[in-house]
């Protein structure tokens, strides 16, 4: 974590950030506090990391950043050069010079030699971030049209729905659109693989702090793992065009410790002891592919 | 094939009235027929983006309780900018006008087959717009991803009136480009070589060969999806077989060309005011021509990058992430030659010139943010979210329409004749450029926090963000209605131009010809001197 901060912009550190809040109250959005797991008002940046992903997404991107931030930079000053140097008062002699060989290999070059050094990290990230090493249990999610099902099926199989809370219903401190009936819960600092797939349309299950964002397939099923390494509540939205309640959808995980975790799987498996079963569509649009699932 | 005029037709055979546009096979009656329906298109299509705007403006649901609606706009405003404005601008419209007059032929080798593509073209538009209006419209995204666009979750006939409208856009497409391929390849000027011809011809027969090659896939893919909803196979529904994954492909290796078609003639516009402007030939002109066409070439093998999260292994994703790389090499040798052009000129800031700056500056900002996009491992952080907006829309919403802005004031004198006020020119492009940039640069931070695309209420963080963004689109869309004022003020003036309004920069053979072009042009092949600009 520490490692990453230093790119955002710098000053902002965990000591500092309640004096730049008072300063310029979004750029402390950029450090972020130790718990935060959502969007902040007038955010810039990336949610604080939660899992060794998003902290080596994190990184690549402050790269990628600082790069891209000074390619922008030296066409805006050649720009700012012509406009000043190279207009019909200050040269009213246009210059003939149409080729120059050894320019044109330069920017060709250089750009190759930019875009091999984002290619190595960029690989390294991706292989990191394909699949879990050593799984230690694993979350079964399904989208539906429009709430998440999840099961753990290393503990019992049990199963439940998650469901927006709607807003007439949310509680002082909840926050709108983010909150949900029932959050997943799941162990800190264990490797967790996610097997994703859908009862209905595609659906895609994101958490922006946990950098993982994973279609979710009827007829497939997807991979992908997190390993959180702090608790608390982490939230997230249906990342991918589901129909009419598309944006209602929220993905709301909360991370406690392993002891906790063991604790509540007890009590979740007897709470939901009713519906091992995978969840039927309460809306049954389709009842041929309904049917294939019992 | 177009030899000196027989005697006869020194008397034209000039259609009046309704005639002379309904049955037109004349290429500037068509462009003009192309740019007025893209006129039209770009109103219903910003007028669908202002919709979506104000109702983003704040938290909670401004206007459409109906949710639908919503991603009814959303899939409407999506359609109709990129198949019914930015292509008929500037292929149909720009490309209509200025490829016979530039490569000095009377007219396109096809004029029937011209006039047929137009009217397929206006005719999908209008089954679009019942896409959008009946059975409680289409509501799936540009992108049509099934299962969403089956008959089980979009069960009317909205669905399928948009497949028809883009079998028609389509077909249109494939006629325009045999048009514009042969053309362009048989009836250019004598002595003007492949390498002589200028980088508009170039992109424009590139845009018609990508046409070529695209818009058949996506044909198949649509009629499979037609079939799918109304008879009976299951192409992309997993019950029966099928995979929706299958949709993603054959859509995305139409839709990544389908960008490219987008842009290049947005270069090749841009390359022929940067040369003009600069009163200098284009800078490394070979590196150019060649630099398009690497771009339409890499440009089929990426369009996975579309699909990073639809589960792929993580080698077919190391894959298409070096591959999408590749293309920031040649679109970076194209921005440096455009620099490298005005160094050294003795440039005249008119509007033309204003919008290709601002082109070639925030095509950059479009770029870098492409880089970051490329890589599949940093996607997961972005993907579906408001940076991708943000950046799509700066290398489309902003640079291809600044490139049919930059080109309209451009050859605005050529087409109609009269003279644009300046002052007014350019208070539109800067009216424009500040309110494209606030509306889209915030979205980069919208995304980065994680806001999700075409949802129709958000969490509250996003709210500040969201609100600059929409009053960017207000501001952007004041600079529409003072285009709207330009052209008016334009067309009424009395103050007409000369053949070659530009000057000395401006050596394409269009302007060799007087303005307005007259009906019938180049009745004999000019040729072209080996030094003349390319």
């Amino acid at each position: 974590m520490p490692k990453s901060r230093l790119f955002n912009l710098g000053f902002a550190t965990k000591l500092n950030s309640k004096i730049v809040y008072s300063i310029t109250f979004f750029i402390s959005m950029l450090a972020g506090s130790v718990n935060a797991a959502e969007p902040k008002p007038w955010q810039m940046n990336f949610q604080p990391a939660a899992t060794p992903v998003m902290e080596k997404i994190t990184d690549f991107h402050n790269l990628l950043l600082i790069v891209e931030v000074a390619i922008v930079l030296l066409v805006l000053v050649l720009m700012v050069i012509i406009v000043v140097k190279f207009n019909v008062k200050t040269n009213p002699e246009p210059s003939k010079t149409t080729h120059h060989t050894a320019l044109e290999v330069i920017w060709t070059i250089v750009p190759i030699v930019i875009l091999m050094v984002f290619a190595v990290p960029s690989m390294k990230l991706l292989f990191f971030m394909d699949k879990a090493q050593n799984p230690e249990m694993t979350l079964k999610i399904t989208g539906n049209q429009w709430y998440w099902s999840y099961q753990y099926p290393d503990h019992g199989g049990f199963s439940f729905d998650s469901n927006l809370i709607p807003e007439d219903e949310l509680k002082a401190g909840q926050r709108r659109l983010l909150e949900v009936d029932n959050q997943v819960v799941l162990p800190v600092n264990t490797e967790i693989r996610l097997l994703m797939t859908s009862e209905d349309v595609l659906h895609n299950w994101a958490i922006p702090s946990f950098g993982v964002k994973m279609d979710t397939v009827p007829g497939r099923i997807n991979e992908t793992w997190v390993k959180v390494t702090k608790p608390g509540v982490y939230y997230g939205q249906c990342s991918e065009l589901c129909g009419i309640n598309h944006g209602f959808m929220p993905i709301a995980v909360k991370v406690v410790s392993k002891e906790a975790f063991k604790k509540w799987t007890v009590k979740a498996k007897k709470e939901f002891a009713q519906s091992d079963d995978i969840p039927v569509n309460v809306v049954q649009l389709n009842p041929i592919t309904s049917a294939n699932h019992r | 094939m177009s030899d000196s005029a027989p005697a006869h037709d020194h008397h034209d055979h000039r259609p009046t009235g309704w005639r002379r546009w309904v049955y037109s096979t004349n290429h500037k009656d068509i462009g003009t027929m192309y740019l007025v329906l893209a006129m039209v298109a770009a109103i219903i299509g910003s007028g669908a983006s202002m919709a979506i705007r104000a109702e983003l403006h704040q938290p909670g649901i401004q206007f459409f309780t109906d949710h639908q609606f919503y991603n009814v706009l959303v899939t409407a405003h999506g359609f109709i900018m990129v198949f019914f404005v930015v292509m008929p601008a500037l292929i149909g419209g720009f490309g209509n006008w200025f490829i016979p007059l530039m490569i000095g032929t009377p007219d396109m080798a096809f004029p029937r087959m011209n006039n047929i593509s137009f009217w397929l073209t206006a005719a999908g538009l209008i089954l679009l717009i019942f896409a959008g209006l009946v059975d409680g419209g289409a509501g799936t995204g540009w992108t049509m991803y099934p299962p969403l666009s089956s008959a089980d979750y979009h069960p009317g006939m909205a669905v399928d009136f948009g497949i028809l409208a883009l079998h028609l856009a389509g077909a249109a497409s494939i006629l325009g480009a045999i048009n514009f391929i042969t053309t362009i390849v048989n009836m250019r000027a004598h002595g003007m070589t492949f390498h002589r011809m200028p980088l508009f011809i170039w992109a424009m027969l590139l845009t018609a060969v990508l046409l070529l090659l695209a818009i058949p896939v996506l044909a198949g893919a649509l009629t499979m999806m037609l079939t799918d909803r109304n008879f009976g196979t299951a192409f992309f529904s997993p019950a029966g077989g099928g995979d929706p994954i299958l949709w993603q492909h054959l859509f995305w290796f139409f839709g990544h060309p389908e960008v490219y078609i987008m842009i290049i003639p947005a270069f090749g516009i841009v390359s022929e005011i940067v040369s003009t402007f600069s009163k200098k030939p284009i800078f490394g002109y070979l590196g150019m021509a060649y630099a398009m066409s690497a771009i339409g070439v890499v440009g089929f093998v990426v369009w996975a990058h579309h699909m990073y999260t639809a589960g792929f292994n993580v080698e077919t994703r190391a894959y298409f992430t070096l591959a999408t790389m590749v293309i920031a090499v040649p679109t970076g040798v194209k921005i440096f030659s455009w620099l490298a052009t005005m160094w050294g000129g003795s440039i005249k800031f008119d509007t033309p010139m204003l919008y290709a700056m601002g082109f070639i500056f925030l095509f950059v900002v479009g770029g870098v943010t492409g880089v970051t996009l490329s890589n599949a491992g940093a996607d997961m952080a972005f993907h579906d979210t408001y940076f991708v907006v943000a950046h799509f829309h700066y290398v489309l919403s902003i640079s291809a329409v600044f490139a049919m802005y930059a080109g309209f004031y451009y050859w605005l004198g050529k087409m109609s004749g009269k003279r644009y006020p300046e002052w007014l020119g350019r208070l539109q492009f800067w009216v424009t450029f500040i309110g494209v940039n606030l509306l889209f640069f915030p979205q980069h931070f919208a995304g980065m926090a994680g806001m999700p695309r075409r949802i129709p209420d958000y969490p509250d963080a996003f709210a500040g963000w969201n609100m600059i963004s929409s009053w960017g689109a207000y501001v952007s869309a004041l600079g529409g209605i003072l285009f709207f004022f330009m052209l008016y003020k334009t067309l009424a003036s009395k103050e007409t131009v000369e053949g070659n309004q530009w000057g000395s920069g401006a050596t394409t053979l269009e302007w060799t010809v007087a303005s307005p072009a007259p009906f019938h042009t180049h009745e004999e092949t000019p040729t072209v001197k080996p030094e003349q600009k390319h």
